[in-house]
């Protein structure tokens, strides 16, 4: 089972939320990624020791300057434009390369080699209380997250009966789709204020477009208004927790403590959160948008996961 | 010569578009005979790459210098190596910009500007 915690913008209380249902789930049958590569911080939260690192990367062409004609193929070929031909020579652009190996495909010279080119690290390693957990690193200035998130999801094989907890970075761009993407359910952390429902109102627009069950936690209940309530019940989707705003629970929070370890009475809570999702995920679906596409979710989701 | 300016519309009356690769129109002037020809920019909806595509574009085209008002740094790469000069102009319709180009009075651009939406080089 593969749960995604995100939420449309940094500061909701994300990561203590996904670090706590970590915990609550049984710790020692639960993988816990990191998939903010840009900016990781669970590990400030769940503490592992890092004993696996393995630098990941991409395959980028680099051009045989004998045998190229500068034909000009490979710069025709490339969809993010990252090789150009010009002046007779060809340049290519790490910074903009995907790695699909079209060019090298195509070129009628067989003057293009794929060589790596290092993206950053993947690491691994449990936790005190058991957690098999793993982040990627992007490295500074690197532009390229996606690939990073694909690598790491696809790092260690999900066991029968493992539960992964995927903490989504903040935002609706690529990584982000590319952290949510294969999920069995999405859980959407949110504020009861008009900002953190505007930012609801992107994410619930992404997980429906992935056709993902998906439910809702408000976080910090009690600072602002209804509405967040309103749109869930308009978009069907279930509020499966609320977080009182606590200066007890901030305070903290803001030290780095988990809120099941500083509150142990939310630790049932965040079981029967676990209880709730599974039961929806059995049921086959989260929110009432999902009850119709539940059967096209099964195909298109397998879909994704040949073509990752 | 021939010269590439970045341009809002298909003609010489449309203004300077400062986006190089994201610009709407490139207007190609031959500078000794003044013909001129307008063709839209391929890559003004690309992905990714968008200022690689648009120097490829000029560059397939035969331009040997260009005009514009910012040129991205993966840009500013592929025109330098293509050979084609870089100018920077601040506003203005396309004639009066070709004017300015001819009289000297254009400063040529030495060094890449900021970076656009992915935000900048340093892979290694
Ligand atoms: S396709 Fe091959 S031969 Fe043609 S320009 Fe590219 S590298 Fe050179
Ligand atoms: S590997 Fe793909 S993205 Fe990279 S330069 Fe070749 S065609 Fe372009």
């Amino acid at each position: 089972m593969i749960i995604a915690v995100a939420s449309g913008k940094g500061g909701t209380g994300k990561t203590t939320i996904a670090s706590s249902l970590a915990l609550a789930v049984s710790p020692a049958s639960t993988t816990f990624l990191d998939c903010d590569v840009e900016a990781p911080n669970a590990h400030f939260f769940l503490e592992p020791t890092f004993s696996q690192h393995e630098e990941v990367g991409l395959l980028i062409p680099q051009v045989d300057e004998e045998r190229c004609t500068a034909c000009g193929r490979c710069a025709e070929v490339c969809q993010y434009h990252a090789i150009v031909v010009l002046a007779g020579k060809v340049l290519v652009f790490p910074e903009l390369c995907h790695g699909c190996g079209s060019c090298t495909l195509n070129c009628p010279e067989d003057a293009i080699k794929e060589v790596p080119d290092v993206l950053g690290m993947l690491e691994g390693g449990r936790t005190a209380s058991g957690i098999y957990f793993a982040r990627g690193v992007l490295n500074i200035g690197e532009p390229m997250a996606v690939p990073i998130i694909r690598q790491l999801k696809a790092w260690q094989p999900v066991q029968d009966g493992e539960v992964v907890i995927r903490d989504v970075p903040p935002g609706t761009s690529c990584p982000v789709v590319e952290s949510i993407r294969g999920a069995d359910f999405v859980v959407l952390v949110t504020e009861p204020t008009p900002f953190g429902l505007h930012d609801l109102r992107l994410a619930a627009q992404l997980v429906r477009d992935l056709e993902l069950p998906a439910g809702v936690i408000v976080n910090r209940d009690g600072i602002g208004d209804r509405q967040v309530d309103d749109y869930c019940r308009e978009a069907g989707l279930p509020i499966m927790m609320r977080i009182p705003m606590d200066r007890r629970i901030a305070e903290a929070l803001a030290q780095g403590h988990l809120l099941v370890e500083a509150f142990p009475e939310y630790l049932p809570r965040f079981q029967d959160l676990y209880a709730q999702i599974r039961t929806l995920v059995e049921a086959g679906t989260g929110s009432e948008l999902q009850t119709q596409s539940t059967r096209i979710k099964m195909g298109s989701l397998q879909g994704i996961r040949q073509t990752e | 010569m021939k010269l590439a300016i970045s341009a809002d519309g298909p003609q010489l009356e449309a203004q300077l578009d400062a986006r190089f690769g994201r610009c709407a129109y490139f207007i190609f002037v031959d500078t000794e005979t003044h013909a001129w020809e307008a063709s839209p920019n391929p890559a003004i909806d690309a992905r990714g790459g968008a200022g690689t595509q648009a120097a490829q574009f000029i560059a397939n085209q035969g331009a040997q210098a260009v005009i514009s008002g910012h040129f991205g740094p993966n840009a500013f790469e592929a025109l330098d190596a293509a050979g084609i000069k870089m100018y920077a102009a601040a506003a203005g319709r396309v004639e009066s910009v070709v004017e300015e180009f001819s009289s000297g009075r254009l400063k040529k651009v030495t060094v890449p500007g900021a970076s656009g939406h992915h935000g900048g080089r340093g892979r290694h």
